[in-house]
């Protein structure tokens, strides 16, 4: 990778250094203050994340209670089933699981590869417009703003038999029926919802790009699309990963918009969400315990190997390429490079 | 930005915060152990109660009137959400903390089994209640293994709704007692002229509760069972796949119309109001609604409903409604009692009709000639509901219902055929009634 040090720009310390924030190393003697001061915020972490963290696993040991064949009663205590509500995914009954998991998999991988490019296009439009850019921004931002059970409904009139879906597609699909065509309703759905986050992240990097280079590269003659490969692409891919990292996450947990556009328990849709949800509503708490931890370590890993493939980009763009410790690299961050 | 948060935050924070969401979804605990008691319950305590149950004015009206005649023993009404499963859930979240909050619950008729086995639901004595005077089948609706858990205060069958003026066109006097009749009516009617853009039949049948009851009403109209008294399955018979290939066959002939498999009531209500279907299944509301005039309602005084056809005499509707019931985890159980038999006494539910077309559960109400002259459709539901067959009592009501309805969908939209369908139904219903 060929790094061009560039020389500091004025314009760009003050404005968009990235020093501003960082945090000073704490002296000795701090440690305590420190703690001291963290220490509410660890509490409420530790309630809210850790104890219903380990409450889910303890639950998802447990089984449905069986129903006493004499009286009729459902039993009081729960049995303990060890693993056995994960290893039920590997049995017949597993069926709907993987079934989900697919599911959950392919609307990962298929909203956001169009979000990604639609939210890009959006963003390029949002950063050149000069008259009406307000307008623009506000109104590509519309979509965001609207709660997805608000925008799951409004979808779900637009897919209706009659809606307006049909009317201009000239057909008759019903959308809202098990198939293919109602994983492409929850694609474009979703696509037309969060492609203006995507868009939003985007045009926050394309802002800091200092219109030197693109004039520099017009001066060597390239074209617009080589400004755009080697110019804008390049030096937005930090604010694009992490977008595509923040979607990717909510991709994986999507509940509320198939659950509303399409209903539940339809397998063309069902997620690892909806799974876990409508285990617990049907007072199968374990079971749904279960999901819902299989859907956190699936989230984790994910995340994870995206961090530590993707990840060290950022790093080296954010502090100047440096590879070496995060403390180091601050202290050089004001040595700002522009790789490539 | 510190560089460790740059880092780690975004993974951090929003898996830690989405495991938060799924456990809180998923974390209450199960244990019904307080709810068992020593002693039978007198129902002496008296004071303030709460009644959980749905959004609906008439039932805000009515406990209004009970709190001026009873200052001492007020009744704040609960409003749930809207939608039965949202309904059914914030019961047993209220019954999973044992908390008091509810004490009267308006639950569904179909779940009777399920909360009274969770023992999340009190028993009733059978003497305080005039049970005799109720349709039977409306009063079985509220047992749990012979025993009573609630008092059914609404009750509702499903009807066939008509367009008299195409019938007259076509020359036909009455309307359909079979379905073989109602195809050859439909064949006969839909060749007029006027009859243009007008589809057969359509009842509920998207993938929800409306298609057991539809598959439900099929199967026991030809003579099946889909779980028998003995709790059972036995849907994988002659006379029901009869009864389901009715559906099937009526779907893949157009019979019934393509879009009818997005149908729930309302989608249903829309295509009959707009003048699109010649006969329609759907419960007794529409008939008051569908008499309004508005301008996209075009069948004011132009349908008429009767009993739901059948394969060889008279159809067997299933039954709607709903029950009162007494949480476990309630206070002043005495006052709730009382209040039960004022809300579901004769006199009550005669003025829930009168006011709301809330279709009693006492057989007498449906002859009374001023309410016949108000709600001509009443003799029809009361027949309707008279030879209904409940859905299947069972604790495990959701799981039963969601297999319906995954077999039955399968079958009608052509993904199996439909005696795969109910031999896998079955295997679905044993191994779902097995645990």
């Amino acid at each position: 990778m060929a790094t061009a040090a560039a020389p500091p720009r004025p314009r760009m310390t003050g404005r968009n250094s990235r020093e501003m924030g960082t945090s000073t190393r704490p002296h000795s003697g701090q440690g305590g203050l420190a703690a001291l001061l963290v220490s509410p915020t660890v509490l409420v972490l530790v309630l809210v994340v850790g104890f219903p963290l380990v409450e889910a696993f303890r639950q998802s040991f447990y089984g449905a209670p069986g129903i006493d064949p004499v009286t009729g009663f459902v039993n009081d205590s729960e049995p303990f089933v060890g693993l056995g509500n994960f290893a039920d995914i590997f049995t017949d009954h597993g069926e709907r699981f993987w079934n989900a998991i697919g599911n959950t998999t392919f609307f990962g991988i298929a909203t956001i590869v169009p979000e990604v490019v639609i939210g890009t296009a959006m963003a390029l439009l949002m950063a050149r417009a000069l008259r009406g850019r307000g307008f623009i921004r506000s109104a590509i931002l519309v979509p965001w703003a609207i709660p997805t059970a608000i925008s799951g409904l409004l979808w779900s009139w637009i897919f209706n038999v009659d809606g307006v879906a049909n009317k201009i597609l000239g057909t008759s699909v019903l959308w809202a029926t098990e198939g293919f065509h109602a994983k492409v309703a929850i694609i474009i759905a979703e696509v037309w919802k969060t492609a203006p986050f995507v868009a939003l992240l985007t045009l926050a990097g394309l802002l800091i790009i200092p219109n030197e280079l693109y004039e520099a590269a017009r001066i060597d003659g390239a074209s617009a699309w080589q400004r755009f490969v080697n110019i804008t692409l390049p030096l937005v891919k930090p604010s694009l990963t992490v977008a595509v990292l923040f979607r990717l996450l909510d991709a994986l947990r999507m509940f509320d918009l198939p659950y509303i556009l399409i209903g539940p328990r339809k397998s063309s849709v069902e997620t690892l969400s909806m799974l876990a949800q409508n285990e617990a509503y049907n007072v199968r708490y374990g079971a749904a315990a279960a999901y819902a931890i299989i859907l956190f370590g699936y989230v984790f890993v994910i995340a994870f190997v995206f961090v530590k493939v993707l990840g060290a980009n950022i790093i080296d763009l954010e502090f100047g390429g440096s590879r070496r410790s995060p403390r180091a690299s601050h202290r050089t961050a004001r040595r700002r490079e522009v790789p490539r | 930005m510190p560089l460790s948060l740059t880092r780690a935050a975004p993974v951090a924070v929003r898996t830690a915060l989405l495991t938060a969401l799924l456990v809180v979804l998923t974390s209450c605990s199960a244990s019904p152990g307080a709810g068992r008691r020593d002693g039978p319950e007198t129902f002496t305590e008296l004071g303030p109660i709460t009644v959980a149950s749905f959004k609906e004015p008439m039932v805000t009206a009515r406990v209004a009137q009970w709190n001026q005649q009873h200052p001492d023993e007020h009744v704040t009404l609960i409003e749930l959400p809207h939608g039965s499963d949202n309904q059914r859930q914030q019961m047993i979240q209220n019954a999973n903390t044992k908390s008091d909050a509810f004490t009267v619950l308006n639950m569904d008729c179909v779940w009777t089994a399920e909360f009274a086995a969770h023992r999340w639901i009190q028993e009733l004595p059978e003497g305080s209640f005039p049970l005799r005077d109720m349709i039977p089948q409306t009063v079985d609706m509220a047992r749990y293994r012979g025993r009573l858990y609630g008092i059914p205060w609404a009750s509702d069958g499903g009807l066939l709704y008509y367009r008299t003026d195409l019938l007259a066109a076509a020359g036909i006097r009455n309307p359909p007692t079979t379905y073989a009749e109602l195809k050859r009516q439909c064949d006969t009617v839909l060749a007029l002229p006027e009859a243009k853009g007008v589809a057969c039949y359509a009842g509920q049948f998207d993938e929800y509760e409306g298609l057991t009851v539809n598959a439900t009403e099929v199967i026991n109209a030809a003579g099946g069972h889909v779980i028998d008294r003995s709790g059972a399955p036995t849907v994988d018979t002659a006379e029901a796949r009869t009864g389901l290939n009715l559906l099937v066959d009526w779907y893949a002939d157009g019979t019934i119309p393509r879009d009818a498999i997005t149908f729930k009531e309302e989608q249903g209500r829309q295509a009959f109001s707009t003048g699109k279907l010649l006969f329609h299944r759907n419960w007794a509301y529409l008939y008051n609604t569908a008499s309004t005039p508005s301008r996209t309602n075009v069948v004011v005084g132009k349908f008429a409903v009767a009993p739901l056809p059948g394969f060889s005499g008279p159809g067997t509707s299933t039954l709607g409604g709903h029950n009162l019931g007494i949480s476990t985890f309630g206070k002043n159980k005495g006052t709730a009692l009382r209040f039960i038999q004022w809300f579901t006494s004769e006199d009550t539910q005669r003025r829930n009709l009168a006011d709301a077309a809330e279709a009693p559960t006492y057989g007498a109400l449906y002859g009374e000639p001023d309410l016949v002259r108000k709600y001509p459709y009443l003799p029809a539901l009361e027949q309707s509901i008279q030879h209904a067959i409940p859905r299947p009592s069972t604790v495990r009501y959701p799981d039963v219902t969601a297999a319906i309805q995954s077999r039955v969908y399968a079958a009608m939209t052509g993904a199996t055929t439909a005696a795969d369908a109910l031999s896998a139904l079955r295997k679905d219903l044993t191994h779902i009634l097995e645990n």
